[in-house]
């Protein structure tokens, strides 16, 4: 198998270490991952390999005085395919204070099972 | 004049501020936390992106929710927080320190503390600290500024944009600037490698299909009253070969060129400044040269992680606290910087109650070792899997390290990296 060119390379993202990671294939179809110094290079390989998926932040408008935009965040990776529906879908709502940090804000994007929460608290004065 | 006493003035409540508040506050101490701003939190509540908390809280948080946890146990506390309060100016060389400030609810306040940390954190480097050429149109911002009109303002300051620099704020806005419809058309490094985390080239230019020019330099700025393109200019062996330049069309630059400690009120007041930080020189206790005054986070020395500003902040405020009690180390250690270490932070070590040390390399190399030589000899090795400049290092020095070491009174530490 060292023998075999890899089918990808990538770095991955888990962690500040940002290994550089070689795919492998089988004759059996089965993943390999070389490169890695820890076990969630694996996870990631695969992940990133057959469905990539990110951790989405933005924001969206909010009715209040002092603050005009209310940050937001994914509570999980989305995959990647539906990062700029689920941007477009935060930039056309408006939320009324007030707003927990972490209230779910769309729930169960495009049956994803990813929420979109608040990453602020905006109380009622505001 | 409105006049308070505290045994502690903390100044800045952003990531640094707050954790050393946290801290005295848990010590029997009255403690009062200043802050310009009218929220607490400072830069943080602009860095909306996540990445921030993993060591602090053990989970991946956005900058805002960094903060918002920081807060509630500042506010679960009995520090006593002014906010929409600047510092303008410290006097503190007597034993009671005072600091006048103002405020629109108190007007001119007077705040007088047995000790003070700074924390007022760092600023950006714009186009005057690169000396770029070209005329002086509308359309170059900072990346953090940027970042806090596209972020908190609400507004998007242009449709089609050129960076400089390779650093994580550069990096992140490259992907913001995506995210709110805008082109990013290059990132533009001086360095031969990039200055920002590996992961962020990936998510953040490798995702969107940014291209990162290493080893390039804009040389000219063009435009009348808005910024028209930019020339980019590549570095043969670090000079100029303008022969190869090419412009790029732009209504927009973004500079992340670096953080400069906001130290203007420090001077003031007297405490030494490091040339290789733009921060204090501190010693073990991140005491600053004037008696009581401490210094952590990135007004100190600017950091990579919130995380780590949160822990070295602790630590002041512990030290801080120490002071208030008279309890001083009863000697110190030179540390010395040596072959491929830029700077190191503290620079001095208490040898009864060594602690960590913050420091960056000035090289880029895999399995690179840490060597620890006390007046010569080696005392300490440490393998480093990883180093470049812009990612900072730090070392853990253990009482069980410092048993069998003969320190005289003038020993000196030496690290250095190979």
């Amino acid at each position: 198998m060292s023998r075999q060119e890899p089918i990808q390379e990538m770095i991955c993202i888990s962690c500040p270490l940002g290994c550089h990671l070689s795919l492998y294939k089988n004759d059996k179809d089965e993943l390999s991952v070389t490169g890695n110094k820890c076990a969630r290079g694996i996870v990631y390989a695969e992940e990133e390999f057959y469905a990539p998926k990110r951790i989405v932040t933005c924001t969206c408008r909010a009715e209040s005085r002092i603050l005009p935009r209310l940050p937001v965040r994914t509570n999980a990776s989305l995959p990647k395919e539906h990062i700029n529906d689920l941007i477009k879908a935060a930039y056309a709502m408006t939320v009324k204070p007030p707003v927990a940090c972490g209230q779910v804000l769309i729930e169960d994007f495009k049956g994803t099972g990813v929420n979109l929460i608040a990453s602020m608290s905006l109380g009622d004065g505001h | 004049m409105k006049e308070l006493h505290y045994d502690v003035l903390i100044i800045g409540a952003g990531a640094g501020g707050l954790a050393a508040a946290v801290e005295v506050s848990k010590h029997d101490t009255s403690c009062a936390l200043v802050e310009r701003e009218s929220h607490l939190g400072g830069i943080l509540v602009q860095c909306i992106h996540n990445g921030f908390g993993l060591e602090e809280f053990k989970e991946e948080l956005t900058g805002p929710e960094f903060a918002d946890r920081q807060v509630q146990q500042v506010l679960a506390s009995n520090v006593d927080v002014y906010t929409d309060t600047t510092v303008t100016q410290l006097d503190a060389d007597g034993d009671l320190k005072e600091a006048y400030c103002f405020s629109p609810a108190y007007g001119v306040l007077k705040i007088t503390a047995h000790a003070v940390i700074l924390a007022m954190g760092c600023r950006e480097r714009n186009r005057g600290n690169i000396r770029t050429p070209g005329t002086r149109p509308a359309g170059v911002y900072t990346a953090g500024l940027a970042q806090r009109l596209v972020n908190i303002e609400g507004y998007i300051p242009g449709k089609d944009v050129v960076i400089v620099g390779s650093g994580d704020i550069g990096l992140i806005m490259a992907r913001r600037m995506t995210w709110v419809g805008a082109k990013v058309h290059a990132v533009i490094e001086i360095q031969p490698y990039p200055s920002g985390l590996t992961r962020n080239i990936v998510q953040c230019l490798n995702d969107f299909d940014i291209p990162l020019y290493l080893s390039h330099v804009v040389s000219r700025i063009e435009g009348k009253d808005r910024i028209e393109k930019v020339r980019v200019c590549p570095l043969a062996n670090g000079i100029p070969d303008e022969d190869n330049s090419f412009d790029i069309p732009c209504d927009t630059l973004l500079l992340s060129v670096g953080l400069v400690p906001e130290n203007e009120l420090s001077k003031e007041a007297g405490v030494q400044i490091n040339p290789q930080t733009n921060g204090a020189l501190v010693d073990a206790t991140m005491m600053t040269s004037v008696d009581g005054v401490f210094s952590c986070g990135n007004v100190l020395h600017v950091h990579d992680l919130a995380d780590w500003v949160a822990e070295e902040a602790r630590r002041t405020g512990r030290y801080a606290v120490a002071y208030l009690r008279d309890e001083r180390p009863k000697r110190q250690i030179r540390i010395k910087a040596g072959a491929n270490v830029r700077y190191i932070n503290p620079t001095m070590l208490d040898p009864d109650n060594p602690d960590k040390l913050y420091f960056r390399s000035l090289i880029v190399k895999n399995q690179a070792k840490l060597h620890l030589k006390l007046d010569h000899n080696p005392v300490k090795e440490v393998k480093i899997s990883h180093v470049q400049p812009s990612e900072m290092l730090h070392v853990k020095v253990k009482p069980k390290d410092v048993a069998s070491w003969n320190i005289m009174k003038d020993s000196v530490l030496e690290v250095s990296v190979e």
